[in-house]
Formats: structure tokens, sequence, C-alpha cells
């Protein structure tokens, strides 16, 4: 029955939608890749180089905003990386992917020992603040947990109507989601398949390095490493569940982070003394697997997903 | 065509080249407004190559394409698409996961536009499918749809965009009767709108009934052009053919007993690919049997019955003296039966295999390659490195994937393959198509020394002068029927041209009973 009460707290609901904001932000990055026909396993390192490249701009001195900009122009730079290698030289996603993942990863490691060889615990920065609506965040319970987020939370929701929209009402939506069915079709339309899968592998790889960002810019103040540990590849699992689709992928990550949440505080009520804490934490993945297997029967995968296209090919 | 007819499109001395191959020869074409013309030729005489300069998806190595005056830029689909040409591919260019009304609209607008403006987008769609009967639901995904509405859904795309000249590539190859008359209805009404209609074809009774004029190709040359009015099927099939056919020194056949027989074969027709009808056929060892027609005749059912891929529903296959009871690909591998395939991509060979795992794709279970379940890559190498010896393949080397060969060396490993296991009953089916003279002159003479050690040969193809020029007796094939046996000699090309028009049948009273 605590389970129950837990399920009816304000701030149980608050931390459910501030875990799922990275979630968010780096599923609808990949969502993108992927609606355009390219599958990005460099998600994970993004969103570690992401996580840095925010968190060291802040440190080093400028404002908020700007060291959100410039984790996105690093996650885009990877996605440069990952779109020239995998778009026009048409290499294999799987090992590209992995391969970004490594090296981002790696590299952050790195540079995070160069800007910082003395420190023994990492500094922290003056993060993101909940910003509460007004108005709307004195709706009981749900105005503490949705409208007493921080900005970036924010940004990452209305970025799920921003995505909707543009894949679902604009020409150049139409144009990525058929360069991910069919590229030949937007071949003799006269459109470049190349640009359009480059320029999504790029926008969203910077969704992905906000997301990284949100981590150290807004839920924590200062940057870990290993803090990234596997989103990455949950907002992989959480695009099949959306079936590549912004809303119900929103859907999925709010989901997931309740999950999450709801067994932090689970572990501190009377059944916590009795189970193992690891089967707490393992409750997210394995109720999302479930969720997964049960959603994404009906899914309908892009048909040129990770199919290499070469003009005048046949 | 009238004096002030107004010049819609030219294409002047197009030159294209793949390597070897010259698919186009400075080939020069003008439409006209309001005008239907048909360009007609074999499978390979380069019409799609034409086509797809003029529409910016190849360049040309030489030659110039002007649209109502303008020179188009060269290698470039939007130039054409904003000049008013529209393209209706052979294989459609749409995204099964999309809507109709998507698939239409894609690209029509600028990318850097907010909106797709979808109302005013289904309200157009809705009154040009009335105006041109072509009805098809705005809202319905196009992988639901069945082939003849996908067909109408290219050419909405195209009347979307107020196309003035209309390509349509061989648009009835996968049409029923039926469905291809109504294509021609609308074609009719898109005219009567002004527009200009590029249509290609090889079947001529489509020919004759919608174009104005007929411009033929062979072997990516002119071979002339004609007004509908002042021809008939059998003139434009000789056209289409050639008759410069100058046969190699073919030393008279020794034919010996049936080695393959068929007594009255009837196959399923296959949507609009009629199969075979009571066909009775004897493949003789030392002789070529050649079978002309028209592709989609019933070429494919038969190739497919002699491969064990098809089993006949009516009549028998009887191989030697013994009526064969259960036929699978397998048994017609072991019974000696080899195969040269009609599509060396799709059937013959496995792209990314190398030429060593390609050459024992057949035979890896024949203790020549294989021992208790292991493969012997010493004895499969050894293979491979003498294929490519023996037959010229050009290739980097036996553990080279075989897409990276060009079709006439693969075309060789498959030879190789076939021969090297002397057969004694060959399926050669299309054998040199798209290859350079040479490949086929190498092919043509591997395959009389087949016929010179006693094996059967069945040559299927679609080049008379190569039927003609191989062949100990020829057969032709239309609708699925099997015309009477030709001696070599016996009929000229104009007279063979006729039987694949699909006359001389009416007199068969075998086949009319």
């Amino acid at each position: 029955m605590e389970i129950i009460d837990i399920l009816f707290t304000a701030s149980f609901w608050a931390a459910a939608i501030r875990i799922s904001s990275p979630l968010i932000f780096a599923t609808l990055g990949e969502l993108i890749c992927e609606r355009a026909g390219v599958l990005n396993l460099g998600i994970e390192g993004i969103m570690v180089a992401g996580a840095f490249a925010g968190w060291m701009a802040v440190y080093s001195g400028t404002g908020l905003w700007a060291g959100v900009c410039v984790a996105m122009l690093v996650g885009m730079l990877f996605g440069l990386l990952h779109s020239t290698l995998t778009v026009p030289f048409g290499l294999s996603q799987h090992v590209v992917g992995l391969g970004v993942t490594l090296l981002a990863t790696s590299s952050t490691y790195y540079a995070y020992r160069l800007a910082l060889p003395e420190v023994t615990s990492p500094p922290k920065i003056e993060a993101f603040q909940p910003y509460e609506i007004p108005i709307l965040s004195d709706i009981p319970l749900l105005g503490p947990a949705l409208f007493s987020q921080t900005p970036l939370t924010y940004l990452a929701f209305i970025l799920v109507a921003v995505v909707g929209v543009v894949l679902y009402r604009t020409p150049l939506g139409l144009a990525v989601r058929a360069a991910g069915e069919n590229p030949a079709t937007v071949v003799a339309q006269g459109l470049s398949v190349t640009a359009i899968r480059m320029g999504s592998v790029m926008v969203g790889s910077g969704l992905m390095a906000v997301g990284g960002a949100f981590l150290t810019m807004s839920a924590f103040d200062s940057f870990f490493f290993e803090m990234v540990n596997g989103r990455g590849w949950i907002c992989i699992a959480l695009v099949v569940f959306g079936t590549w689709r912004p809303g119900k992928a929103l859907l999925g990550a709010v989901l997931f982070a309740a999950f999450d949440a709801l067994q932090i505080r689970v572990q501190q009520t009377s059944l916590g003394t009795h189970i193992p804490y690891q089967i707490f934490l393992m409750m997210p993945f394995i109720l999302s697997i479930f969720a997964l297997i049960l959603m994404s029967r009906r899914a309908e995968v892009p048909a040129a997903l990770m199919v290499p296209f070469n003009k005048g090919e046949r | 065509m009238s004096k002030d007819a107004v010049e819609a499109l030219s294409l002047n001395a197009i030159t294209k080249r793949f390597g070897e191959l010259t698919a186009n020869d400075a080939v020069s074409l003008a439409v006209n407004v309001g005008e239907v013309v048909a360009l007609l030729g074999e499978n390979g005489a380069g019409k799609t190559t034409l086509m797809n300069i003029l529409f910016g998806q190849y360049t040309a190595d030489s030659g110039t394409v002007r649209v109502f005056g303008d020179t188009l830029p060269s290698g470039n689909s939007r130039a054409a698409l904003d000049a008013g040409v529209g393209m209706v591919h052979q294989h459609f260019t749409l995204a099964d996961n999309l809507t109709v009304q998507e698939n239409i609209t894609l690209g029509v607008h600028s990318l850097l536009k907010p909106s797709l403006g979808r109302a005013a987008a289904k309200t157009r769609i809705a009154a040009l499918s009335k105006k041109f009967h072509l009805a098809v639901s705005p809202d319905a995904r196009v992988g639901t749809l069945s082939v003849g509405e996908r067909q109408r859904v290219e050419i909405l795309k195209a009347l979307y965009r107020d196309v003035r000249i209309l390509i349509l590539d061989e648009p009835t190859a996968v049409l029923t009767p039926q469905e291809t008359d109504d294509l021609f209805a609308t074609l009719r009404l898109a005219i009567a709108e002004g527009l200009s209609i590029i249509f290609i074809s090889h079947k001529l009774h489509e020919v004759m009934a919608i174009a104005d004029r007929v411009v033929v190709l062979r072997h990516g040359k002119m071979a002339g052009g004609v007004n509908t009015k002042d021809t008939d099927k059998n003139a434009l099939a000789e056209m289409m053919m050639g008759t410069e056919a100058t046969p190699p020194e073919v030393s008279p056949a020794k034919p010996d007993a049936p080695l393959l027989a068929f007594r009255n074969v009837t196959t399923a027709d296959v949507g609009s690919v009629p199969g075979l009808k009571s066909v009775s056929l004897a493949l003789k060892g030392g002789q070529i049997v050649g079978l002309a027609g028209v592709s989609g005749n019933g070429q494919a059912a038969m190739a497919d019955v002699v491969g064990g891929l098809l089993n006949p529903n009516e009549g028998q296959v009887i191989l030697g003296s013994e009526t064969v009871q259960k036929w699978t690909p397998r048994i017609a591998v072991q019974s000696g039966i080899a195969r040269i395939p009609e599509d060396r991509h799709k059937t013959g060979t496995i792209a990314d295999f190398d030429l060593v795992e390609n050459a024992i794709l057949e035979r890896y279970k024949s203790p020549a390659f294989s021992n208790g379940g292991w493969l012997n890559w010493r004895k499969s190498r050894a293979f491979a490195d003498g294929i490519i010896d023996k037959y010229d393949v050009r290739c980097p080397g036996s553990e080279t994937p075989i897409r990276l060969l060009s079709g006439g060396n693969m075309q060789k490993l498959i030879l190789g393959r076939v021969l090297e296991a002397d057969p004694q009953i060959i399926l050669a089916n299309q054998p040199v198509r798209g290859l350079d003279i040479g490949a086929v002159n190498y092919v043509h003479s591997q395959l009389l020394a087949a016929r010179a050690r006693g094996a059967a040969v069945l040559l299927i193809s679609e080049d008379l002068d190569e039927v003609m020029a191989l062949s100990d007796v020829i057969h032709v094939i239309a609708d699925g029927r099997l015309s009477p046996e030709f001696r070599r000699g016996e009929m000229t090309p104009a007279q063979l041209g006729l039987w694949m028009a699909g006359q001389g049948f009416e007199t068969d009273i075998a086949y009319a009973s």
C-alpha cells in the first residue's frame, strides 16, 4: 500500500519528470536520425561529450544557455563524423556508431584530465534552477510535478511537439521520413538523400548532447565519469517503444523515469528492508523490456533504416 | 505531325558509355506538344538509359537535352522536374510506409516552407484523380495498394507537379490487360490536355495502339523512326530485331536422342505473364534449340520448368526415357542440367560472396568440394582459379566479392561454373544480356563447343540475331504457346517476327482444339 501512496505524491512525479528530461532530448535525437534511415549508436558517447562540454563551458565562465549551445555544437560535430562515415561512405552503421561512442567517451575523459589535472573532486557550477510557472504551478499535484521544473525540462517537452510538427506537417519532415523509407523516392524528386541524412544525424546528435548536458547542468551541478550510465542505450529502446513517433517516445521516457523514481522510493519503505536493493535497481529495466515487447510488435520500422544509399547504384 | 507543331523536347546526339559498353550512340529524338512517341527496343537497347539522361539521373558523355527550347543542365533531376519533365520509373519510386498524399507531395514545396498545406493538397489530388480517371485514396498507405494503384500514384505524382512531358518506362510490364486499357484512357486524357508523352515499351501492339510516332533503338543506336499510321507490327518487329545477322561458322548439327523432353506441359499464368500452354519440346544431344520471342511471353516459365523451379500443372517432363515424378532444382542439377540464369545478379550469384563461394554454389555438396559435411576449401579454390584462368575472368583474385566484377566477367564465371561440370543439358537464358561484343562472342563459342561434345542446349533470348546465329532449331514463343520447329535458315527474320507478334498460331490446329 505504501507504493500506492508514493504514486500520489507530487515529489514522486516531479522526480519522474526530471529523470525523463535527458531521456526525452536523446530519444528525440535518435528518433530523428532513425527516421532519416541512420541508426546512431554514437548516442551514449555523444551524451557523455555533451554532459562534459556544457558543464565545462559554464565552468569556464559562459552563461548557462551558451553552455547548452556549446554542448549542442559538440554533439553536432560528432554527428558530422558519424554521418560522413555512414552516409556518403556507406560504412556499417553499427561499427561506426559504437566507434563514435568509444571515441566520444574516451576523448571526453581525456579532455577532463587535461582541463582539470589537479582536482580530486570535480568542481560545481551554478546549475539551472527550477522555475515555477505562475498560476499553473499552483494546481495541486500537477503543479509541483510539471510546472516547477528547470527551463531545460520545459524545453524538452516543447521539443517533442516541435519535432512532431516538423516531421508530420512540413515538407522538410516529409523529406526526412521519405529518406528513411525509400531513398530512391527522394532522389526521383530531385532532392539529395546525402544532405537530408547528414543534416538529420547532425541535428539528432546535437539533441543527444543536450540530453547529456541536462545531467551536468540541471539534474546535478557537476561532471562525473560514468554519469550517463547507459541512458543512451535506453533511448535507443525508447525509440522502438515509441514506434518512431515523438509523442509515444515521450510517453515511454516518462514511464521509464517513473519506474526509476519509484524504485528509489520503494527501497526506503518496509519492502526495501526485506528485498535486496539490486532487485529494485533492476525493476525499471525489466518493466521496460516487457513494455518494449508489448509495444514494438506493431512497430513500423523505417523501411530503409540502416540501408546505405548510393545514387546511380541499383 | 502538323506543320505548326511546337517542339516540346529534343535530345541531340546523346552518347553514353558504361565502360566498354556504349549504351547510347549519338541518339537524337524530338517530341512535339500533344504527341505520343513510343521508344521501342529490346532489353538492353538503351531505352531506359536514354530516359535517365533526359531525367537527369545519368550524365551523358556528350549531347544535349532541350526542353521547350531551353538546354537542361546535365545530371540534375531537379532541373528536369522544374522544366516540366516527369518520369514514371519501371520500378516505382514510392515509399511504402507513407500515404499516397505524402508520396505525391514529397519534394513539391521548398524544404524551408513551414507547412505542407495538407487540405489544399488533398483537394488538388482529388480533382486530378477525377479529371484523369486515376481513382486512389489519398490517405491510404502505399504499401497496401495493388501494383496498378501504385502506378496511378506515380502518374498523379507527375501530374501534381504540372509536368508537360511525361515519360513512362515500360508502364504496362506489370499491368493486367484491363489495367492497361485504363492506363491508355488516362494517357489519352493527358494528351488532350496538351501533355507530351514518351512511352517506352517492347510490346508492339501497345505501341501501335497508343503512339503517334515510333522511334526504334537497337544496340544503343537509332534504328529508325516512323509514324504509326505508316507502319505495322511486322515492320516494327523487323526494325527492332534488325536483319544484319551474320551467323558465325557453325558446322551442321548431329543430333542424338532427346535428353530432356516436355510433353504437353502447361503451367499457371503469373499475373499478366502467361504460363506455358500445352508445350511440347525436345532437347537433343549435340543440338542448340533457340527460343525466340518478345519478353514476357512464357520464357520465364519455360526456364523455371527446365531448371526444376516450377512443376507443370499438366503434362510430363521426360528425362532421357523416364518420366520425371518429382522435379526440384536439386534433382535437376543432379540430372546434369546446368543453368545460366537470366538475371545473374538476382538468381545467378550472391553479391557479397567471393568467386570461390560463387563457383561452388550449385555443387558444394558434391564430393568434389566437400567431404562428410566439411567444405574442402583447397579444392574449391583450385576449381575457382581454374575457371578464372580458363575463361579469362578478369578479377583481382578468387577471393574478391563477386559484386565487384563487371557483368561480363561475372557471366564468364557462371559460364565456367556451368561448363566445367560437363553438363548434358544446358539452359542458357539470355546468356549475353548486357555484355559487350567480345564477351558475347566468347559465350557463344563456348555454347557451340558444348554442343560439339554432345550436350543439348536450350537458348532463350529476346535477341533474334542471336537465336538465328546459334540455333540448329528455332521455336517461337508467344503468349505461352510454342510454334512448330523451324530448321536453321528456314525462316527469315521477318517471318519469325510475324510469329513473335502472335500470328500463325491461329492456324495451329493442335492448339486450337
